[in-house]
């Protein structure tokens, strides 16, 4: 931006001063980013590369590249295996329940605070409710199970009301409340943040001139606050599609228990019991990579949609 | 202006915000009156906001436990180091990033991006993890997850919105591209820098799955994997003997107890710092 305003054109007919900088100050240059390159190559892209697995016989202190070509046996595996389409669908109920329900609360979160003209006020919601995305998930699957235990406040008002103590986090039926639920509690506040940010760069214009033409609260909303927001919107929707499949493993994980795998198993849990309880190392990278891959190809997808029907898009 | 109807949306806001606070709230007190509350009380049900019949036998157990003081200096341990390296790389990288006239930038960016969108998984982690020797040794928790490619972003951002012309004129005056680094740039994005150590720092102290995964002994466990083993009932709440008749008693709130305990310096500084993440967030939303 500054270098923008600073050049005149006149200036910029002339080849870019700095694009002939001496070699030696750009190799000064290229060896910052040495050690991060090696971190990428290292701990991002070897793991990539370390997929084959999935094709290939894996001996557990052998090669990280697996003993032998076995083609698509590992894959077959899976696409037969029971346990697989159970956790396969689990994955695609939670992740789009967790998509419908908190993707657009924090977009009404913030439409409500940004009516709120106490700013002392506001100041302290906002607060707040940013505070749950800081605690580890430990802690946070540890609220959730004393708030959720036989002698908890959930129960405690279930008691109240004249009902029987329930064991929720025993029960199959509740997971998937529960999962949502705190997965809501936790990210609904800092979700707004980014929001917070777009409303404040809308028009004020663009409201007058909304109210001129009649236009109420709710139609000023509608017609002006929405369309406003809605980059923001579609790049968050698309980072969230993109990690639709990699439902919170870490808290399903710490919530999860065999009685209640039925609903709570997903693809992440599956694969760590399979792969790293189990040992089933190719098995698990399968699995693994095909989950990495329907992730790519979503995001990939989700971008392009988007893109071409209302321009936004990531890249 | 104020028409009766605008007048009860704004009352109707301010209490659902409301609710929303108290909703998010709750929890915390909970913990806090359970720490502080008498085993009995607990079991009974009646301890919600609190404490009831208030009782510090737990919190002396606690804090007599030798391992979980070794797992809360692990914590500390382990989120210096871990910071200070995620640092070091991410303001390299960043800063090689942020110039737009170096060759094969691109690329350099596209390295990074990418791996934001795919990642080796699971299994080949744990596999290269292992392979490496790591196992059980600070480093399989301090380094595969060094760079965070958004603080990355917000990084560059940073760098990129910074006056060239500073650094031409440290140039013209003989700084060579660290002396420029160090000297010139780095002062000037103290702010960046602190807000980058706090998103770091804040996700290391609440980590817990690659430790979980990649240590297997007790002393090298982090304080958030203590406290999982606690919840999950894989520990037996102490490790000392010396406090045998008690345990039983107080096993109910020594969840509560050891929660207040790891929550406590994240919630002590949280005031201080929760505009700069906010600030930071923001940063990279603008250029992402």
């Amino acid at each position: 931006m500054t270098t923008l305003l600073k050049a005149p054109p006149t200036v910029a007919q002339r080849p870019p001063k700095r694009a002939r900088r001496p070699l030696s100050r750009d190799w000064q240059l290229y060896s910052l980013a040495v050690l991060p390159l090696l971190f990428f190559a290292i701990f991002k892209y070897l793991p990539m590369l370390g997929n084959v697995i999935a094709f290939r016989r894996f001996r557990p202190g052998g090669s990280v590249f697996g003993e032998y070509w076995v083609g698509l046996r590992y894959v077959r595996m899976f696409l037969v295996d029971p346990t697989f389409w159970q956790v396969f669908s689990n994955t695609l109920i939670i992740g789009t329940l967790t998509l419908i329900i908190c993707f657009p609360l924090p977009i009404v979160l913030a439409l409500m605070l940004n009516e709120v003209r106490i700013r002392t006020f506001k100041r302290f919601v906002q607060s707040v409710s940013y505070l749950p995305h800081f605690l580890s998930v430990v802690i946070v699957a540890g609220m959730v199970g004393q708030l959720l235990s036989v002698d908890g406040t959930v129960n405690a008002l279930v008691r109240a009301a004249g009902g029987e103590a329930i064991p929720f986090l025993q029960r199959p039926e509740w997971f998937r409340t529960i999962y949502v639920a705190s997965e809501a509690w936790q990210t609904v506040g800092w979700g707004t943040i980014l929001y917070l940010a777009a409303l404040t760069t809308l028009d004020e214009d663009l409201y007058d001139a909304a109210k001129i033409d009649g236009a109420g609260r709710w139609r000023q909303t509608w017609h002006v606050t929405l369309p406003g927001i809605r980059p923001t919107m579609m790049t968050l929707l698309i980072l969230n599609i993109g990690t639709f499949l990699a439902v919170g493993f870490e808290k399903i994980l710490l919530l999860y228990n065999p009685l209640t795998y039925p609903t709570a198993d997903v693809i992440p849990t599956y694969l760590y019991r399979l792969g790293v309880v189990s040992g089933n190392f190719s098995y698990g990278a399968a699995i693994g990579l095909f989950e990495a891959v329907i992730g790519l190809i979503l995001v990939f997808s989700a971008n392009a949609i988007s893109k071409r029907t209302v321009g936004t898009s990531l890249w | 202006m104020t028409s009766p109807g605008r007048r009860a949306f704004h009352v109707l806001n301010a209490i659902i915000l409301t609710g929303v606070v108290v909703v998010t709230l709750y929890p915390f007190l909970n913990i806090v009156a359970r720490s502080f509350s008498r085993e009995d009380e607990i079991i009974a049900g009646r301890v919600t906001l609190l404490p009831r019949g208030f009782d510090l036998t737990t919190y002396r157990l606690v804090m007599s436990d030798d391992l979980f003081w070794t797992n809360y200096r692990n914590t500390v341990i382990y989120t210096v180091v871990a910071t200070a390296i995620s640092i070091v790389l991410t303001t390299c990288y960043a800063y090689v990033l942020s110039k737009r006239h170096l060759r094969g930038r691109g690329a350099l960016v596209g390295i990074a991006v990418f791996t934001m969108f795919f990642s080796g998984g699971l299994i080949p982690n744990y596999v290269l993890i292992n392979e490496l020797g790591l196992r059980n040794t600070l480093w399989a928790v301090v380094l595969p997850n060094a760079i965070n490619v958004f603080n990355l972003l917000v990084m560059k951002a940073f760098f990129e919105s910074l006056p060239v012309e500073l650094e031409e004129q440290a140039a013209v005056d003989g700084l060579g591209t660290y002396g420029i680094l160090l000297r010139i740039v780095l002062p000037l994005s103290k702010a960046i820098v602190a807000t980058m150590v706090l998103f770091y720092a804040v996700s290391y102290w609440n980590s817990w799955f690659t430790a979980f995964l990649y240590l297997d002994r007790a002393e090298l466990f982090p304080v958030t994997v203590y406290l999982r083993n606690l919840i999950a009932g894989a520990t037996d709440a102490t490790s000392t003997g010396s406090v045998d008749t008690d345990v039983a008693q107080v096993a109910a709130n020594i969840k509560a107890v050891t929660m207040v305990l790891t929550v406590v310096p994240i919630l002590t500084i949280y005031p201080f710092v929760q505009r700069y993440f906010v600030s930071g967030v923001m940063l990279g939303a603008v250029k992402g």
